[in-house]
């Protein structure tokens, strides 16, 4: 990180704790596909979600950190423990974990992965290596800003905060009448 | 060591949306197929983070706040479904949920 964009202070953002946050995330993402029981599982994807908040300080965005952890890792984690806990943990622990045809599926993953690579090795030059400096003081009221608009009228993505606001009504209609047993 | 670039941030994207497709196509319970996508999503999450300080503006936060939005969605109707599907076949493998195979 280029000290010039925060003068005054020392630097946080350096390049150790970007290698320790994104070690972190990759190898808790590991556990969560690899672990036998459901609930290490969703421990280990918790852990990762904290990984990638930190991440998202470390690139000046405390909002979206924030957001990262109350929502994911408070509310939708939660859920997703109280579900597992829901189903049978037992005996889904004691079956088998992979499904037949598990060969093709990490073959398909690791070509995924192996275009990636070669697209950012020989596209690097799409991807400048400027950083550009956020204000980070002022980023919840800009956020806020764009999306409920400034001085009377609407920002950018007002119109699409609305629309996400109906999308989890339907969510909340849905779930629970899924989940009702007679309707 | 040298600064960290938006290359290195995409890089650990890839990784996490990679582990993401294995967890999708490998595994058999559902519970933890739904936590693969939520490791996609964040991935995406990530890549357009980075792009947002690579650009200096906040467009991408904005809409890495809009994924999180669907996310909690996709979460409550997917885990909705899969109390509702535990009910009736009481399994929640997803190579024997084939009731609309013919």
């Amino acid at each position: 990180m280029n000290p010039a964009l925060n003068p005054g202070m020392a630097p946080v953002a350096t390049p150790f704790f970007f290698y320790l946050l994104a070690g972190m995330a990759i190898a808790s993402g590991l556990a969560v596909i690899t672990r036998r029981n459901a609930v290490h599982s969703a421990l280990a994807l918790i852990v990762t979600l904290l990984s990638v908040a930190g991440l998202y300080l470390m690139l000046y965005a405390p909002f979206v950190a924030g957001v990262q952890i109350i929502v994911y890792a408070g509310g939708i984690m939660v859920l997703f423990l109280f579900v597992i806990m829901l189903v049978n943990v037992e005996i889904s622990s004691k079956e088998r974990q992979f499904n037949r045809i598990w060969p093709i599926g990490l073959a398909a993953a690791c070509a995924l992965l192996a275009l990636f690579m070669s697209a950012f090795t020989k596209g690097k030059a799409l991807f400048p290596d400027r950083m550009v400096a956020l204000p980070e003081s002022s980023n919840t009221q800009q956020v806020a800003n764009m999306l409920y608009g400034e001085a009377g009228k609407m920002g950018p993505y007002t119109f699409a905060f609305e629309i996400a606001s109906l999308l989890l009504l339907v969510a909340i209609l849905g779930a629970v009448i899924m989940t009702k047993k007679k309707i | 060591m040298a600064d960290i670039t938006t290359l290195h941030y995409l890089v650990v994207a890839a990784a996490l949306f990679v582990l993401g497709v294995i967890g999708v196509l490998t595994r058999r319970n559902v519970v933890i197929v739904l936590m693969s996508i939520e490791l996609i999503l964040n991935a995406v999450n990530l890549n357009l983070v980075a792009f947002s300080r690579m650009w200096g503006n906040l467009h991408g936060q904005l809409f890495a706040i809009f994924i999180v939005v669907d996310a909690a969605a996709e979460a409550a109707a997917g885990l909705g479904i899969l109390i509702a599907f535990f009910r009736n076949k009481e399994t929640i493998n997803v190579d024997e949920i084939d009731l609309l195979k013919w």
